[in-house]
């Protein structure tokens, strides 16, 4: 247990209560911190147009893409109960894009949709697109190339919703037969209250990560943008900011800038985001979530 | 999101299809309506060919990453589909490029000792928090729980500004020490699979004379194996496939880059050669994947014995 409590102090509950204070100063690492009250949150919410634009970009992340994600999630999780023989094969292949390193994930995605040679664009320009999107060299869609990116590698939720879905109790489906069920009425009524717990979890973690999402939307906006990581302050988000999420800039205002202060700042408005929106989350849960016998 | 940053487990699976009950030797069973096994055949059929044609959407990515890794510079260029020649070459030649072998090892090092510092500190934590009853565990618990929601976001600042006064950027020290003081996520899963080894075990061997050192490391880790394999298994992917750490601290130093760390240089470096980047990106991804189907078993057994559903 003490190395642990040694761990404890030095690395979450020191550089809890220290970014809490580098929050309300200025400081670049080379100087002392200066206090400085609320001025980086002052100057964040008032005066900051990229950090709103970091801030929309995630929110359409997580209002957009998570739902995608979970629908695909439990669509390809449903089709995996379907067939009796074969299922391990299945399950596998469906898996192992998961595997993939996110950084190698991320670079094949932007050669796959590159518009002048990546594979996905001469496809669709055989089945007669005339002009097939730009995806990430343009604003207007490169967030789709990552919202693909993701559904791409959806084993994780795929595979919890799996084995949701294996744990509905067969009578269960078997009185709804009796009762005259249609399918459609068994999965709103039978399946999807059995599995709402599952739903439940991918939701909060989907939400939590989606403020955290980093390593995808860097690698993606500096391949594109064709500069290497040491120009990260200039072409962060490219292109014009479309791929700016909100711990990207977090990363550029700390890592690339150094005004630790700014970033400490806005670390503790995403906790606070993630916390309320968890909060608010479980809140609503009581409403649609159904356990059986209690807490799992 | 893509795959997620977090220790989320990789495999959670229950997937023990229930056997289709045999026709035991008293009951014979009356052939189905023609009519019946006929349908059932076609929703067979229909189940199969959906499955076929997901299952080509997910492959199509990686297809087509293997088919450009095996092209010439032009050919990629060229928007051809299918190489001719195969370039086999590439994937000698990327190890000319970039030191890929000193990326590996690299990765490699700091994977596994990142692995070995989770499973020796996080096993006494979890014991702690399981098996032996004392003041203030229940408090202690939720603190680990509580730590596992905080984004990591928050303490890396600080963090980088202690590693700074330590002199550890450019180290591989800030990506292996902490492990060695525990994870929430490991603990909270050892502990899950802790609980449910029965009680009398540690009670025999309280009896025998042992202290609860001996009780851990005799009884309770041998018995937690699958749960031990299981979470080094995540703690080494996760190690493995992570960039943002090595991003962090050792960005300013090239020789101890890892293999995400250099991936994603080498496109800065080489603007065109895509069939570079996707022959490198075959090589990076090719251990995970043994890994994944020599530890199939343990990650399907790990995850369902600790009875935590992601």
């Amino acid at each position: 247990m003490s190395p642990w409590i040694i761990g404890f102090v030095v690395f979450i509950a020191y550089p809890m209560f220290a970014s809490a204070y580098y929050s309300f100063t200025n400081y670049d690492l080379l100087s002392n911190p200066k206090l400085i009250g609320l001025e980086n949150y002052r100057f964040m919410f008032t005066k900051d147009p990229q950090f709103w634009q970091a801030m929309r970009n995630t929110v359409w992340l997580i209002l957009v893409g998570l739902p995608l994600n979970m629908v695909f999630a439990l669509l390809t999780a449903f089709l995996l109960t379907r067939p009796r023989r074969g299922h391990r094969v299945y399950r596998t292949i469906y898996f192992l894009p998961t595997l993939a390193p996110p950084v190698a994930a991320s670079l094949a995605f932007v050669f796959i949709l590159n518009p002048a040679f990546g594979p996905v664009n001469q496809l669709l320009q055989h089945l007669g697109v005339a002009s097939p999107p730009l995806w990430f060299f343009d604003p207007s869609t490169s967030k789709w190339g990552l919202v693909f990116l993701g559904l791409w590698g959806i084993g994780q939720t795929m595979i919890i919703y799996l084995a949701g879905l294996l744990d509905v109790p067969r009578q269960l489906y078997e009185a709804a037969d009796i009762e005259g069920a249609t399918g459609i009425q068994k999965f709103r009524f039978v399946t999807l209250p059995m599995i709402s717990p599952v739903i439940f979890f991918s939701l909060v973690i989907g939400v939590i990560y989606g403020f955290q999402f980093f390593t995808e939307a860097y690698v993606a906006s500096f391949a594109v943008s064709g500069s290497a990581q040491s120009a990260a302050a200039t072409n962060v988000g490219y292109p014009q900011g479309s791929m700016l999420f909100y711990s990207l800039y977090l990363y550029v205002k700390g890592f690339a800038e150094f005004r630790m202060g700014y970033a400490s700042a806005m670390a503790w408005i995403l906790f606070l985001i993630t916390m309320a929106c968890t909060i608010i989350l479980i809140r609503t849960s009581k409403r649609w979530v159904h356990y059986q016998g209690g807490f799992r | 999101m893509g795959s997620l940053p977090g220790r989320v487990p990789i495999a959670t699976t229950t997937t023990v299809r229930p056997a289709p009950p045999r026709p035991s030797a008293t009951i014979v069973r009356r052939p189905l309506p023609a009519e019946v096994r006929r349908r059932r055949f076609l929703v067979t059929v229909a189940n199969h060919a959906l499955l076929i044609a997901v299952g080509a959407i997910f492959l199509l990515p990686i297809v087509f990453v293997l088919l450009s890794a095996v092209m010439t510079d032009q050919q990629v260029l060229g928007a051809h589909l299918w190489p001719s020649p195969f370039r086999w070459s590439n994937f000698t030649d990327v190890f000319d490029r970039i030191p890929l072998l000193r990326y590996t090892r690299n990765t490699f090092t700091i994977a596994v000792l990142s692995t070995v510092g989770v499973v020796v500190s996080c096993i006494p934590v979890a014991y702690a928090l399981s098996r032996i009853q004392w003041r203030g565990r229940g408090a202690a618990f939720i603190v680990v729980l509580s730590t596992m929601m905080l984004p990591f976001q928050v303490t890396v600042i600080p963090l980088y500004i202690l590693f700074v006064r330590f002199g550890w950027i450019g180290t591989m020290k800030p990506l292996i020490v902490p492990l060695f003081f525990g994870d929430a996520f490991t603990i909270f899963l050892l502990r899950q699979f802790f609980l449910t080894i029965p009680e009398e075990l540690s009670d025999a061997a309280r009896i025998d004379g042992a202290n609860e050192f001996q009780i851990m490391t005799r009884v309770i880790v041998p018995l937690a194996k699958p749960a031990i394999a299981a979470v080094a298994l995540f703690q080494f992917l996760y190690s493995w496939n992570d960039f943002f750490a090595p991003l962090l601290y050792l960005g300013e130093n090239p020789k101890l880059w890892t293999l995400s760390m250099g991936l994603a240089e080498f496109r800065g470096q080489f603007q065109t050669e895509w069939n570079l980047t996707m022959a490198a990106s075959v090589l990076f991804m090719i251990p995970v994947i043994v890994l994944f189907f020599l530890a199939q078993r343990v990650f399907v057994e790990g995850v369902t014995v600790t009875g935590v559903k992601g």
